[in-house]
């Protein structure tokens, strides 16, 4: 099939300002937030009605081109890296906010709706969206929703699938679904649950219905600071022996302080080896009950300063620093990989000890922050590409840190998917027999392989690795990396 | 009745059978009368970490067990699974996608899967999610089970998320006016920042539970009470609060010759089902959970499917039986067939399952 028909007949959806065929304009869309891999489309479209998408998934499909939808591009595992020569459907102009029903405490929304524009939305009615990632002022849901993003709050609240009710999606063939609806309860397999997270593999949510939560009335953070990570990591095991849920628990380590000292000013203190943050939240009644108890269990833990916030500005500062670690390394280094991996809580001292010796044996600096909770480590691999080799080595060190995790019971990743970058690892936390079946369902949903082809699952394609600094709004500080 | 005692044996069940249909405890009758494979044998609890909220048990397992050995340790199932004492098990609550009016507080049995080891169709053995409380690798197959009754394949291993349970739990019982001030006051205390474990009604009440500290739990209470205006409230504690919730979750409210069927709805249809309600000639028992996302009905076996599916067809097709007898329990939402049925060609290519 030529590609001359299928762009003849594109033109007859989109106008020229819509349909993107240059050079010059093509380049923004070429990676993500994980700004390791490139990959060049032959063109990227700009829908603005859910019609547009779905005639577009059609054609696409007509002419078995592989087509990437995209939100913001803050994938941090390459997950929206176009596929080469293929198309990008660029969601970001649906972007409305169909119907909002506080009463309901529920919002139905498109694809292209920014993370953090939900909860401004409902703010009035004291409501809000709970899935928080880092990158929430610019993300979009569309994006949340094919990645099953997380944040600092997942292990209370859980990740974006838990507060997400039903939606309305375009198959990679042009059929439409709709799956859930608008209540919490359902009846029928879990469709919704299925297609969240498959990284659109199984096709693009056009409509988005959202549970929205009372936003709690009261929250009490505070930061302990440790003279070891291991401390820090013993003071987790004894709150969550407390009995007591906080809504996070964040570990950030020296040099994840260092980084942040050096773009924010001396917020960390300069002799502690780990910082612990925990936070309460609730009805004031239960938060004024759990301070004593979580300051009693804390000074038990060690902790040699602790600083709670006293205001809303406080609490703010608290996150500022911890949200801006990852922007931060920046300072520190050129360039930098992020991991995803979770380990059982159990084994996060275990799983901080090798990733020290692993970063020692290669020679290079790893700086730690991660959701302490629920044992999902970012570890931050710092190189310079400017160096010969030092990507390639930098990429072996973070594989090293996947397959602990696997080795370790956990996962590849907790928040950032798979997409491009951990496909290598996937056999190994699935098996071949797993990974196989896995395989036989997105054919069976895509016999074509032209959703996102390459993501997710293990393939032989591969765009080339390249090594170019950071993502250029992540320079300016926009968007960060968690 | 086959009765494997391992997932070898179930392997071999399904590899020998050209049709399986699966059953639990037997709780829910009308998902399980025409059963050919029983998860009894399948039984106990096999991995257990309270420092890491999770467990893994066999699909058999009596959410019982589960109850009485997560509480040793200040955990619960934060999804307040029903028919706990009538003997449901884990495998037949998730495959049925039942949660009962505690999830209000944290979420569904869906909010809780995190990972399944199960037979599909061909005999193959196959494990999806993961085993610790975060995970985003693989499609979510844990999820897909859930409400699935069976479909799939036969789930055999299920890793669940736990929490820490509440020190104590009380509760709030509000006089209504009638079903529309039930209906206000639910979604009123619905948006409200008061963090409710339950929020249940009908057309004389509005019950409301709340959990945490014990020494919080008075305070709780008297905030709820602030928040419901003049209407008579009486409160529930210890055992009061415990049996109310324990009737509520068993269904102990259906009376004979009724049966017991879910209807999902959102909190905007209340007032619609509770007209439809009106309708039939016979009282139709029923009691809105989940702060209005779900009611659950009683239905008189004398009006039987047919009479049911007439009164509510103007909602289209989301209802499950879980009692009775009926010609057929479920009835789904069609829009999302396209989808199932292509997994359906990988997970049961000779639906064995199906049906």
């Amino acid at each position: 099939m030529s590609t001359d028909a299928f762009y003849t007949e594109l033109r007859r959806i989109y106008s020229e300002d819509r349909l993107l065929t240059k050079n010059a304009q093509l380049v923004p869309y070429e990676s993500d937030g994980l700004t390791s891999f490139r990959a060049k489309p032959s063109g990227v479209v700009l829908p603005q009605t859910q019609d547009e998408v779905i005639r577009t998934v059609k054609l696409c499909h007509k002419y078995e081109v592989p087509f990437t939808a995209r939100g913001s591009g803050t994938s941090l595992s390459g997950g929206s890296v176009p596929v080469e020569n293929g198309l990008v459907i660029a969601l970001n102009r649906l972007n409305r906010i169909l119907s909002y029903e506080p009463g309901q405490r529920i919002a139905v929304v498109e694809p292209g709706v920014i993370n953090l524009k939900v909860s401004q939305r409902a703010a009035p009615d004291g409501l809000y969206y709970a899935p928080d990632p880092s990158s929430g002022p610019v993300c979009t849901i569309g994006g949340n929703v094919a990645f099953n993003s997380g944040g600092a709050h997942c292990l209370k609240y859980g990740m974006t699938s838990n507060h997400v009710l039903g939606m309305k999606v375009v198959l990679p063939d042009g059929e439409l679904c709709t799956f859930g609806g608008s209540s919490l309860e359902s009846t029928g397999p879990d469709l919704t649950g299925m297609f969240i997270g498959s990284e659109g593999l199984f096709g693009i949510a056009l409509e988005i219905t959202l549970r929205m939560l009372p936003k709690p009335e009261r929250y009490y953070t505070l930061q302990a600071a440790y003279d070891s990570l291991e401390k820090a990591g013993n003071a987790v095991a004894l709150v969550v022996a407390s009995g007591m849920l906080p809504g996070a628990m964040e570990i950030m380590d020296r040099l994840s302080m260092d980084a942040a000292n050096a773009q924010l000013g001396d917020c960390y203190p300069k002799d502690a080896k780990a910082v612990l943050i925990v936070e309460l939240e609730g009805t004031n009644e239960e938060v004024e009950a759990e301070k004593p108890k979580l300051h009693a269990v804390i000074e038990e833990s060690g902790a040699h300063l602790i600083d709670a916030a006293k205001n809303d500005a406080e609490r703010s500062r608290i996150w500022t620093g911890r949200k801006s670690a990852f922007s931060a390394v920046g300072r520190l280094s050129p360039d930098f990989i992020v991991q995803d991996g979770v380990v059982p809580r159990t084994k996060l001292g275990e799983a901080l000890a090798e990733i020290d010796r692993l970063a020692d044996k290669f020679g290079m600096r790893v700086a730690n922050v991660f959701h302490a909770g629920d044992g999902n480590l970012h570890p931050l691999v710092m190189f310079d590409g400017r160096e010969e080799g030092a990507l390639h080595k930098a990429e072996e060190l973070a594989g090293e840190i996947i397959r602990l995790c696997i080795r370790l019971g956990g996962s590849i990743t907790g928040e950032h998917g798979v997409g491009l970058e951990k496909r290598a690892y996937f056999g190994e936390m699935y098996g071949e027999a797993d990974t196989d079946f896995m395989q036989r369902l997105r054919a069976a949903v895509d016999p074509l392989a032209i959703a996102n082809r390459g993501k997710k699952l293990p393939s032989a394609e591969a765009p080339a690795l390249t090594s170019r600094g950071a993502h250029p709004l992540e320079q300016r500080g926009i968007v960060s990396r968690m | 009745m086959l009765t494997p005692e391992s997932i070898e044996e179930v392997q071999e069940a399904v590899r020998s059978q050209e049709r399986i249909r699966i059953a639990g405890g037997g709780t829910k009758s009308a998902l399980s009368r025409d059963a050919s494979l029983s998860t009894a044998k399948l039984s106990g609890i096999l991995e257990y970490e309270p420092s890491e909220y999770t467990f893994t048990a066999l699909a058999g397992t009596p959410l019982a067990v589960i109850r009485d050995e997560l509480a040793k340790n200040g955990q619960f199932l934060t999804f307040d699974p029903p028919f706990v004492e009538a003997g449901a098990t884990i495998g037949g609550t998730v495959a049925a996608g039942l949660s009962g009016p505690g999830r209000f507080r944290f979420g569904g049995v869906r909010d809780f899967f995190l990972g399944v080891k199960m037979v599909t169709g061909d005999g193959q053995a196959i494990f999806g999610g993961g085993k610790v409380v975060k995970n985003a690798a693989g499609f979510d197959i844990p999820k897909l089970n859930v409400g699935g009754l069976g479909q799939w394949g036969v789930i055999v291993e299920l890793t669940f998320k736990v929490f820490p349970a509440p020190g104590e739990f009380a509760t709030i019982l509000v006089e209504t006016s009638g079903a529309s001030d039930a209906r206000e006051l639910t979604t009123k205390l619905a948006m409200a920042p008061v963090e409710l474990f339950c929020l249940d009604s009908n057309s004389q009440s509005v019950q409301v539970r709340v959990g945490g500290l014990a020494e919080a739990i008075d305070a709780r209470c008297r905030r709820v009470q602030s928040l419901v205006g003049d209407r008579a409230v009486s409160i529930l504690r210890g055992d009061d609060d415990n049996r109310h919730w324990s009737d509520a979750r068993e269904f102990r409210w259906v009376p004979e010759g009724h049966s017991l069927v879910k209807l999902p709805i959102s909190p905007g249809e209340m007032s619609n089902v509770a007209e439809t309600l009106s309708a039939p000639e016979a009282t139709v028992p029923h009691r809105y959970s989940v702060g209005g996302n779900v009611v659950w009905i009683a239905w008189p076996d004398s009006l039987g499917q047919t009479e049911f599916d007439r009164v509510f067809a103007s909602r289209g097709q989301n209802r499950l039986a879980l009692t009775g007898d009926w010609e057929q329990p479920s009835q789904i939402d069609p829009r999302g067939a396209v989808f199932a049925d292509r997994l359906q060609t990988v997970f049961d290519p000779g639906r064995k399952f199906a049906g």
